[in-house]
């Protein structure tokens, strides 16, 4: 009774052994699977969220947001700072600073639901990286008139 | 007579040089071996920057490491914790000498030759006992104190498979046992043997899946957790140095040693053959190292003293029956 | 009058696994009173992630908590969202379409598989394998993907809101889950070719920290590591919440408790998982996928709780409303905390690898325990 524990124990083990060693020897002459990623990149989703952009109306070709500052209260982090005045002869007020403090923002996206005119939305920006927190705050305007 | 002697100065004196340098391309070749193997079984590409396919990564590494700060911690035995690296790097350059690569190719032939092998690796458990005990460091200790038990109980299991085999050659000297080997190489005569010897070297190099006293996800890299520079790379040298003696004496007791298919340049090609099979050996080591979880120490243990040893043993008496009919 | 000191005995020491261990899952300190090899007693010390969500939760508006639930447990984030939205929407009765159920089912469940991916991989590291940890990956890399598409993120998902969700999926969503779900069954042979039937991987799980169904009752332990030990307690099919009564699938249970056990549990609730998405993929309705909801979410005063099944166990939520709409409490009951207090009875007297076998058994991370 014990031997042929014993025995058929050291049978049974040796099998799965034997079995492992196939697995890993047909995964090394698989092809690979990663990316070596600083040379060569993947395609990124367009539904990635990053951080958020000023959006260009497609016809005008201005920016949309209207300083209602539904973004800023909506922020769980309090990241977004948007002021704007109201010129002469104009109905709605203009978008005169639009500051995102990125090292706060959780990506949560309630700024782009809350916003009723669609005036910003996510970027594809994955990869960033600096020196100093300041790189990171970013003023949206200058970076929308950057973009051209 | 003096140009004998000089004769033979200058052949020690080459012999010493091509040892040593062979051990250290042996950890080139091994590392890459292993970090490109290892990563296709992992399915990625492995090492790739420096060099092409990352041939040149591994002299790199090495020149990285001389570079850097020798650390003694605090506390420390600084005697025995200089000296363990020292001391882990002598007992695998010795036993090259006695290692026939081919007929013409051996530095020493002594009648003893497998014994002074054996003797010499079994220096290997006092470095790390010293590496552990002078790191003042409480994992570096367990690392350690595990490493002994099991290089201890795992030499015997090692001795009786060999033993079989030399009760076939009636010779000690290594070059009587590859010729002895001309007809049949006696991994098919002593299937078992092969097998046990094996495994006991799995637990011998402290690799895994018997790699406790090493690189532990328990125990934060064991006995050579304090060591940085020049020291740990000395202990990955010895490591690898230690697996190709480990696969060697194998390959001459088992696999036939420098017998094959005859290749020109005569007494000199057996080597081809002799590297052939040890680094086969070698690259199988490799291969159940990324395979295998470790086995737990008491379990070691128990397999060592239960199950290795009986059949161990009873190989050696039947051998010994039939040899005597 | 101070607490007794405990004069160690001779040849006993402590061990310090230290917050920053490879194989503590997050910044758990165990201390470890030892004598040779065997564990006299471990003491976890907790904290070292705190980061106090409860008390954010009391300065913000209730929709706005949302980002934090992903941040306690990352690695298994949308079960998180699910009950946080689900507490709300019980507490002020804000109806959710079909769609958006069937959608959040979806997700969850594909999150549950990342998360035993992830833990499986961590298991054999702990054990020293290396290999299967990237094979499990490979495998999660494609969850995350399919996740990414719709949602945003990869791990800390703010995908789920008050009344729905916040984005629709599509056709290619479905397309990718099916596939996914071919592929996944077919790598299950590897699994259990190189590691379930390994001699050596089973000869360190099995009769490895056994905790039976009275040791779970008395600490509270919840998910696998309760269902491992033979109480077939499991939220989505006792208390069913969202559409999962409409859903065929099993509980897997085990009989002795021990971590091979709490190994197979988990290893067949991954494939539970992949039947409940097939079902959901089947019968997923047409429709909206948010529900109408106010502008401003005011909480009625008085308190409520949800459970929902995360990965690791049982996860509640309480709130405690008074009228605006911030919370004036929000409690959070989260498995792990459970799970990890076993842990000082259970290893007493073991062997310090198979403390490493099983707190990687029990699944904890430690994040969410601190919060």
């Amino acid at each position: 009774m014990k031997n042929s524990g014993y025995f058929r124990e050291l049978y049974v083990g040796g099998k799965s052994l034997i079995i492992g060693l196939g697995v890993t020897l047909k995964a090394f002459v698989q092809p690979i699977v990663t990316v070596q990623y600083p040379r060569e990149k993947l395609e990124i989703t367009p539904n990635y969220r990053g951080h958020i952009e000023l959006v260009r109306d497609p016809e005008t070709g201005e920016c949309t947001c209207i300083v209602c500052g539904m973004c800023a209260r909506a922020c769980p982090s309090g990241c977004i700072t948007v002021s704007g005045e109201k010129k002469e002869g104009e109905k709605k007020k203009s978008l005169t600073e639009f500051r995102l403090d990125f090292t706060k923002c959780s990506l949560c996206g309630s700024c782009v639901e809350t916003c009723p005119k669609g005036a910003i939305d996510y970027s594809q920006d994955y990869n960033i990286a600096g020196f100093t927190r300041e790189e990171f705050h970013y003023d949206l305007i200058k970076r929308l008139e950057e973009k051209g | 007579m003096e140009t004998t002697v000089l004769y033979e100065l200058l052949r020690m004196l080459l012999a010493v040089v091509l040892v040593v340098s062979f051990v250290f391309l042996n950890a080139m070749i091994m590392g890459y071996l292993e970090r490109k193997i290892s990563a296709h079984i992992q399915r990625r590409p492995g090492l790739m920057e420096v060099g092409p396919h990352g041939i040149l990564q591994l002299l790199i590494d090495g020149l990285k490491l001389i570079g850097k700060q020798l650390v003694v911690p605090k506390d420390a035995d600084r005697t025995l914790f200089r000296a363990a690296p020292l001391l882990s790097f002598a007992p695998v350059v010795l036993p090259l000498i006695v290692i026939p690569f081919s007929p013409k190719l051996q530095v020493r032939d002594f009648d003893i030759g497998l014994i002074f092998i054996l003797a010499i690796s079994s220096l290997n458990v006092l470095a790390i006992l010293m590496a552990g005990w002078g790191s003042n460091n409480k994992y570096s200790l367990f690392g350690a104190m595990r490493s002994v038990a099991q290089n201890i109980s795992y030499e015997i299991p090692m001795l009786l498979s060999l033993l079989a085999v030399i009760l076939m050659t009636n010779t000690f000297s290594m070059q009587g046992i590859v010729q002895a080997q001309g007809k049949i190489w006696f991994f098919l005569v002593q299937p078992v043997a092969f097998l046990i010897y094996i495994v006991a070297s799995f637990a011998e190099t402290n690799r895994a899946p018997f790699d406790l006293p090493e690189a532990e996800s328990e125990l934060t890299a064991g006995y050579h957790t304090e060591y940085s520079g020049m020291g740990f790379s000395l202990f990955m040298l010895a490591e690898y140095a230690n697996m190709f003696v480990v696969c060697s004496i194998a390959t001459v007791l088992f696999l036939g040693g420098w017998h094959g298919i005859p290749l020109p340049f005569g007494a000199y090609s057996g080597a081809i053959w002799f590297f052939i099979k040890a680094y086969g050996l070698m690259l199988f080591m490799i291969w159940v190292r990324w395979t295998y979880p470790r086995t737990r120490f008491d379990q070691l243990m128990n397999f060592c003293w239960k199950y290795m040893i009986p059949f161990a043993l009873v190989n050696l008496l039947v051998t010994a029956v039939l040899v005597k009919l | 009058m101070t607490e007794p000191v405990k004069i160690p005995q001779p040849h006993r020491f402590f061990l310090n696994m230290g917050p920053q261990h490879p194989s503590t899952h997050g910044v758990l300190r165990v201390i470890l009173e030892m004598d040779g090899e065997y564990i006299i007693e471990p003491q976890p010390v907790l904290g070292y992630g705190h980061r106090m969500h409860e008390k954010m939760a009391e300065c913000r508006a209730c929709t706005a908590f949302m980002p934090n639930t992903a941040r306690m447990d990352y690695a298994a984030a949308l079960p998180y969202n699910h009950g946080y939205a689900a507490l709300i929407e019980r507490m002020t009765g804000i109806e959710v379409p079909p769609r958006a159920e069937y959608i959040r089912v979806i997700t969850s469940e594909l999150n549950r598989i990342a998360s035993h991916l992830l833990w499986f991989g961590a298991l054999l590291l702990d054990l020293g394998a290396f290999t299967p940890i990237l094979y499990s990956f490979d495998d999660r890399e494609q969850i995350l993907d399919i996740l990414e598409d719709i949602t945003g993120s990869r791990l800390t998902y703010c995908y789920f809101r008050v009344g729905g969700v916040s984005k629709d999926i599509d056709d290619k969503f479905v397309e990718r889950t099916r596939a996914f779900i071919k592929r996944l069954r077919q790598r299950f042979d590897i699994f259990e070719k190189l590691v379930t039937g390994n001699v050596i991987f089973i000869k360190r799980v099995e009769g490895i920290g056994i905790i039976d169904a009275d040791m779970c009752r008395r600490y509270g332990a919840t998910g696998p590591v309760a269902r491992g030990s033979g109480i077939a307690y499991d939220v989505r099919k006792n208390e069913p919440y969202s559409v999962y009564s409409e859903f065929d699938f099993d509980i897997p249970v085990g009989e002795n408790g021990d971590s091979l056990d709490r190994y197979m549990v988990r290893m067949r609730e991954m494939e539970q998982s992949l039947r409940i998405i097939e079902q959901a993929l089947d019968a997923l309705p047409e429709g909206p996928y948010r529900g109408k909801v106010p502008k401003k979410i005011k909480l009625p005063a008085g308190d409520c709780c949800f459970s929902v099944e995360a990965a690791r166990g049982e996860l509640t939520y309480y709130l405690v409303g008074d009228g605006s709409d911030v919370p004036y409490r929000l409690k959070i009951r989260v498995p792990s905390y459970s799970n990890l207090s076993v842990v000082p009875e259970l290893c007493r007297g073991m062997l310090l690898s198979d403390l490493v076998a099983a707190m990687g058994s029990l699944d904890l991370v430690i994040p969410e325990i601190d919060r």
